[in-house]
Order: structure tokens, then C-alpha cells, then sequence
């Protein structure tokens, strides 16, 4: 069994691969296809979204304009320095600084949760304004001038898509910070080396890409139309 | 064969069966072969599940104004029917059993490339398969299977949630039984094993799990605005607030149809192997079918409009898909061809599996043939929404996807189980399915040439006759497929060993022993050779 014996001397190597850079390639080609499988799910989504956008843009822009542009750029800017600490936990992974690595992720996970506390204020704000279709639905005064232009009704999808895609969006971040809170708690039992950091990349390659998807959601979403 | 005398017959040599017997070196197992067996046991129960709803159908059915059920009731059979056989017995049947059990070994490799997320699958597709039954008995849905909205939002009171959530949830079983194949043939191929050296049922699979990966996430997110719908009424599918009930169809469709060839690529896969080792022959032009196999997962993407050529779907739209549906034609075509001519000349022997992958091509060839009178506009608005279009996708799912599997789970019993079946009652079978199965289904292409309407409880008297053919035709079928389940499961414990390699056939899971120990080969082989090199293999053994 010496086979079994070279096993055992690799930490966190699977029985079914031959060697460590076997393992760590099929674990980065696993995960860019799970991304492939996510960008065809948010895809059957976006696709929906442009139908109707494009057959109702008077709405959809109105719809826009009831957004807080500025609490959305701060979030796109939150959401963009979680990658950078994101990215730079994984070089630190990469040098075997574990200082280093437990501090980038926990820095990932406070601008995650600044992210998402930014976003539940910001669907406070929907029924505050009762723009939540189905649920809350009943705009006045300025908000009801605002999307009254392109029809209510057609207003009502533009929310829809808002809270589906946002909400599936953050459904993804907060997965991703229970992932994080993983990598922390394997970090301090120093489970990674130079070696052997797969498990840190790969949740890396799926914060980037919930972020991706956000730099996607925040111009189709926030910045229709003119509105300065 | 003559070295079989000479084997030692080790009963009690170690195995991935009598490795251990404890229920949770069941459940818990990460052991690719044995989460296979778990899902040939979970496929085959709903198969029992889906087969009683259509034996009630069919039981219905034999008098004009229906013998037994209530309309209503009907409307859930004919749902549930479909909904059982498609998503839980269909799509895991080829992939999740056999492949699971086979990849690994096709490839030379210890296990696939994540055996957690393999279990894992189980479990989500278990869990879903709960969903759905739960929906059955707590009052059903009437939908159909394809959930066409507003039938399924404003319309519905049904239990479509909850069937909703059990498709939704089994569609993540199906990207991740996908994306681990995938990366298992990239990845974990023993040297030597280069692309085109690969047994054509990985590329078959290859191509089925590129479907699975890219097809199913829209099929989920369908599934979940769907609930939406149904749950809020929020207005994306219902015209009342300008949402399209077209878009649910489009969105549908673009992972049903590819849907298709997740059902029946697996099988062809299955079919080339059988075909090549019956004929002791190599495949007839290897490589067009390797790439068949792909083209047909890249067109099958492409052809999704041809369910909608009598809904509101622009004329312009409709000419592309129907061209496009003619052109998948041609690989679907080029399979045929080539195990034809694989026969020819070649030295054939008629085992049990090669009587089913025989039956196999001229099903799939009827089924096919007659795809291409849905696929042309004009015809289309004649058969659309007949028995016509029961009777072709059943020639392809029954007659195509359920031959081949049990073709398969015949050629590699000896391999799963370690057992031998009875080979006359085998052949028996497979003759007694392939005589009901056209039995069953042919007087229903009749019957929707001339125009009876699928989906109802009732139909006018004139059509009793074929009526009654079909559901007589049901009752052999169901006999055909009784019988290997009984003899499948005594030679687990009273079949005659098998050896490794009963059947004389190449390929690296035959080179280990039957059945194969848990970590499946001693030592990680070495390919030398391509494919199929069953004349190279007879001149050496001469």
C-alpha cells in the first residue's frame, strides 16, 4: 500500500487523485463550471428582464428613478473593495501567511455585511415608498408621479424584476459569507499551506463572481435614463 | 474465453459490494459505484410510481367516455405521469446509474472527481422526489407536465408549489452529477486514455452533461418565477399586468427540448458499445460519432421554437427553428448509419443486451423519422396536440431512452452484480417489451393523424378500437418490463458467477474483477490502444 502511504503524507488530498496538481486543477475546473451553471441561471433571468424592459421602458425608467442612486454606487463601491481584500486573501493563501489570510476574509466579510445591511435598508425604504409588487403595492404622491408615465401595472414588473434579482443576488452573497465564516475557521487550525490552498481560491472565484453579477445589476437596475 | 476454466472462482474475494454491510455504509457512502446502486434502486421505484399512473391512463382510456376516472383526476394522472418519468426517472436513469457506476471505471480512475457532491446529488434528488410525492398524495396538479402558464398560476389549484419545489430542487442533482462527469473525463483519464481512444458511452455522457450544466440552471430559474407567479401573482407571465405567457414557454422549453437529449444521448452511448462488442467489431467511423454526439448537444440548444409553432410565435421565427430542428436530424441520422454498418460484416451474436440495442435503433428510427413531420410548419398544425406527438416522443423516450437503459443495465449486470441472468428469460423479455411497446404506441400515431386530441378523459367512439389496441398493447408491456426486474433481482443472489469479462468485451472496466473491489483497480491502468480493438484482441487471443 505504499500508494495509501503517499496519500497520507499529502494533507487534504483526496483518495481518488493521483497527486496534489491533479486534485487542484479538477477543483478549479469544478468551480468555473458551477459558475457556468450560475451565469446560465441569472441568465434565464436577465434575458426576461431585457423582454420587458424593452417593451416597457417608460416604466422601467420611472421604475429606476424611485431607486437611491447614491446608496447604489456606495454599494458597488463596497462590493468592489470586498474583491480586492478577496483577491489579496487569496495571495495570502498562496505566500502561507496566515495572519494575513484570516484578516483579509474577516475584512471580506464586514464589507459583505455592509453590502447587505445597505441593501435591507434599501428594501425598508420599497415599502416605506409601497413600491414591493403584490405584497405592498399602493404609490402616492411623488412616487406615484414618478411611475405613472409608464403605467403602474408595468411599474409593478420593473419591482419585480428589482426584487428578484437583487434578492437572488444577495441570497448568493450571504451563501458566500457562510463560506467565508468556513475558510476562517479551517484557517485557524492552519489547514492551508502553499501547497494546498484550492478550498480559499475556489470560494474566491465565486465572491468575484456574485460581484460580477452586481456590476451588472446596478447600471441595468439604477441608471436607466437620464435623471440629472 | 478458453481461459475462463482456468480462473479461480474466489467467492469471498473483496469487493465494493461485501466491502461492508451496514445500512450507513449505504447512505453514507462516497463510493461511486454503490451510489449508483442507490440510484438504480430509487430510479426503478419511481419508474413503478410513473408506470401505475399511465396503467390507470390506459385503463381509462378503454372506453370512449373513459372507464374509470373522473376528468379532473385524469388531468393529475397524465401530470403526475409525465412529471415522475421525466424528471425522476429519465433524466437520473442512464446517467445517474450507469454513468455513475461506469465513468469512473471507463476511465481507469479510482472514483469521480468530488464523490461528496455525487452523494450529495442522491440526497437532493431524494428530497425532491419527496416534494413531488407529497404532491400526488396530498391532491396532485393538473397542469400537464410542461406547467404552461396561466394553467399553472392563475388557473391552478393544485398542489403546483410544491411539485414546483420538488423539480426545482432535483434539477441541482442533475448540474451536479453533470459538472462532476465533466471534470472527471477531463481531469482523471488513465495515461494514455487520449480523446479519441475514449468508449464512444463517455462521449456520450461528455455531451449529456454539457446539456445537464448548461440547460438545467434555466430550467431552475423557470421553475422559480413560476412559483412566484403562482404564489404572489406578481405578473411576469399574466398578460393582466402586460407579462407574457409566451416568455414561460421560451424560457421552458430552451431546457425541455435539450431535455430530450439528456434522455436519449446516454442511451445512444449505450447502444455503440453494445452494437461494437455483439458485432466484434470497431464503431463505423468512430469519430463522426464522437462529434455527433456534440453537435447534437449544441443543436439541441438551438431548436426549443419548434413546441411553440402554434402559439403566437412570430412565422419568421418559426422557419429557423424548423430548419434548425432538420439539421439535428442529420447526427441523430449519422448514429443510425453507422451502427448499420457496424453490423455489416461483423461476426453478431444475439446476447440479451444486443436484442434491446437492436430494438433500440429501429424504435428511435420510427421515433425519429417521425420528429421530422413535427419539425415541418405545415404538418405541425395538423399534429400538434394529437396522440401523433404522444406516440413520437414515447417511440423516442420508451422506445429510444428506456431500451437502451435496459440494454445497458443487461450488458453490465455481470459487472454490477458479479451475477449472470438467465439468458433466455432475457430474450424473452426484451421480445415481449418491444411487441408491447409497438403494440401500445403505433395505434396512437394513427390515432393523431386522425386527429384525436392528446390530454382528454374522452374521445369519440370511432377511435376505440385503436384505443383498446394501445391499452393491450400497455398490459404486455408492463408484463415485459415485470420480468427482468424478477430475474434481475434472483441472480443477485442465485445467478452463476460472472467472470470479469463475460461478454469478450474491450474496455478498461472489463479489465477489472466482477464485481469490481472499491478502490476499482489495484493498480491505475495504461491504455495502449483505441477503442473497440476487438479484431486486434481476437487475433492475439488466436
Amino acid at each position: 500500500m505504499t500508494d495509501a502511504e503517499a496519500h497520507a503524507e499529502q494533507a487534504g488530498m483526496a483518495h481518488q487523485f493521483e497527486n496534489l496538481e491533479q486534485q487542484q486543477e479538477a477543483d478549479t475546473l469544478g468551480i468555473w463550471l458551477f459558475l457556468v451553471t450560475e451565469i446560465m441561471f441569472f441568465g434565464g433571468l436577465f434575458a426576461s428582464y431585457a423582454i420587458y424592459r424593452w417593451l416597457y421602458f417608460a416604466a422601467f425608467e420611472g421604475g429606476s428613478h424611485i431607486l437611491d442612486i447614491r446608496l447604489g454606487a456606495a454599494n458597488t463601491i463596497v462590493l468592489l473593495g470586498s474583491s480586492l481584500t478577496m483577491a489579496l486573501s487569496v495571495r495570502s493563501a498562496q505566500t502561507g501567511n496566515r495572519r494575513a489570510l484570516i484578516l483579509f476574509l474577516i475584512a471580506t466579510m464586514i464589507l459583505g455585511g455592509i453590502f447587505l445591511g445597505v441593501k435591507a435598508y434599501e428594501y425598508n425604504e420599497k415599502f416605506v415608498e409601497h413600491v414591493v409588487p403584490s405584497l405592498d403595492w399602493a404609490p402616492e404622491g411623488q412616487t406615484l408621479a414618478r411611475l405613472a408615465p409608464g403605467g403602474l401595472d408595468h411599474a409593478q414588473l420593473y419591482f419585480f424584476f428589482y426584487f428578484a434579482m437583487t434578492g437572488l443576488h444577495a441570497m448568493h452573497m450571504i451563501i458566500g459569507m457562510g463560506l467565508l465564516l468556513w475558510l476562517v475557521l479551517r484557517a485557524r487550525k492552519s489547514s492551508f499551506t502553499p501547497h494546498y490552498f484550492a478550498p480559499v481560491e475556489v470560494v474566491g472565484l465565486y465572491w468575484h463572481f456574485v460581484d460580477i453579477v452586481w456590476i451588472f445589476l446596478f447600471p441595468l437596475l439604477y441608471l436607466i435614463g437620464g435623471r440629472y | 474465453m478458453s481461459t475462463a476454466t482456468l480462473e479461480p472462482r474466489v467467492h469471498a474475494q473483496r469487493n465494493y459490494l461485501n466491502a461492508d454491510y451496514g445500512w450507513k455504509s449505504w447512505l453514507f457512502t462516497l463510493d461511486h459505484k454503490r451510489i449508483a446502486l442507490l440510484y438504480m434502486v430509487s430510479v426503478t421505484f419511481f419508474f413503478i410510481v410513473g408506470g401505475s399512473f399511465a396503467v390507470l391512463m390506459r385503463i381509462h382510456l378503454i372506453e370512449p367516455q373513459g372507464a374509470l376516472v373522473q376528468p379532473e383526476t385524469y388531468n393529475k394522472l397524465f401530470t403526475l405521469h409525465g412529471v415522475v418519468m421525466i424528471f425522476f426517472f429519465l433524466i437520473p436513469s442512464i446517467p445517474a446509474v450507469l454513468g455513475n457506476f461506469l465513468v469512473p471505471l471507463m476511465v481507469g480512475a479510482r472514483d469521480l472527481a468530488f464523490p461528496r457532491l455525487n452523494l450529495l446529488s442522491w440526497y437532493i434528488y431524494i428530497v425532491g422526489g419527496l416534494f413531488t410525492l407529497y404532491s400526488a398524495i396530498a391532491g396532485g396538479v393538473d397542469t400537464g407536465w410542461t406547467f404552461y402558464t396561466p394553467y399553472s398560476s392563475t388557473y391552478s389549484n393544485t398542489q403546483v408549489t410544491a411539485v414546483a419545489i420538488g423539480v426545482f430542487i432535483t434539477g441541482f442533482s442533475s448540474i451536479l452529477t453533470g459538472l462532476n462527469f465533466i471534470v472527471t473525463i477531463h481531469k482523471m483519464r488513465a495515461p494514455g486514455l487520449t480523446w479519441f481512444r475514449m468508449p464512444l458511452f463517455l462521449w456520450a455522457m461528455y455531451a449529456t452533461s454539457i446539456i445537464m450544466v448548461l440547460g438545467t440552471p434555466v430550467l431552475a430559474i423557470t421553475i422559480f418565477l413560476l412559483a412566484l407567479e403562482h404564489l404572489f401573482h406578481v405578473g411576469i407571465f399574466s398578460p393582466a399586468l402586460g407579462g407574457d405567457p409566451l416568455l414561460f414557454q421560451h424560457l421552458f422549453w430552451f431546457y425541455s427540448h435539450p431535455a430530450v437529449y439528456i434522455m436519449i444521448l446516454p442511451a445512444m452511448g449505450v447502444v455503440s458499445e453494445i452494437i461494437a462488442c455483439f458485432s466484434r467489431k470497431r464503431i463505423f467511423g468512430y469519430k463522426i460519432v464522437c462529434f455527433s454526439s456534440v453537435a447534437i448537444a449544441v443543436l439541441g440548444f438551438l431548436v426549443w421554437g419548434h413546441h411553440m409553432f402554434v402559439t403566437g410565435q412570430s412565422v419568421y421565427a418559426g422557419l429557423i427553428f424548423s430548419m434548425l430542428s432538420f439539421l439535428v436530424a442529420i447526427p441523430s441520422a449519422i448514429k443510425v448509419f453507422n451502427w448499420t454498418s457496424t453490423l455489416y460484416k461483423g461476426s453478431i451474436s444475439y446476447e440479451a443486451p444486443m436484442l434491446y440495442a437492436l430494438g433500440f435503433i429501429g424504435l428511435f428510427t420510427m421515433g425519429g423519422l417521425t420528429g421530422l413531420f413535427l419539425a415541418s410548419l405545415a404538418t405541425d398544425v395538423h399534429l400538434n396536440g394529437t396522440y401523433f406527438i404522444v406516440a413520437h416522443f414515447h417511440y423516442i423516450m420508451v422506445g429510444g431512452a428506456v431500451m437502451g437503459y435496459l440494454g445497458g443495465i443487461h450488458f453490465w449486470w455481470p459487472k454490477i452484480s458479479g451475477r449472470k441472468y438467465p439468458n433466455g428469460w432475457a430474450a424473452l423479455a426484451a421480445g415481449i417489451i418491444f411487441i408491447g411497446f409497438n403494440l401500445t404506441f403505433f395505434p396512437q400515431f394513427i390515432l393523431g393523424y386522425l386527429g384525436m386530441p392528446r390530454r382528454y378523459a374522452f374521445y369519440p367512439a370511432e377511435f376505440q378500437v385503436l384505443n383498446v389496441m394501445s391499452s393491450a398493447g400497455a398490459t404486455v408491456l408492463g408484463v415485459g418490463y415485470l420480468i427482468p426486474l424478477v430475474y434481475l433481482m434472483w441472480s443477485m443472489r442465485y445467478g452463476p458467477i460472472a467472470e470479469a469479462n463475460p461478454w469478450g468485451a474491450t474496455g478498461l472496466e472489463w479489465k477489472t474483477a466482477s464485481p469490481p473491489p472499491t478502490e476499482n483497480f489495484a493498480e491505475i491502468p495504461v491504455v495502449t490502444e483505441e477503442a473497440y480493438a476487438y479484431s486486434a484482441e481476437e487475433a492475439a487471443g488466436d
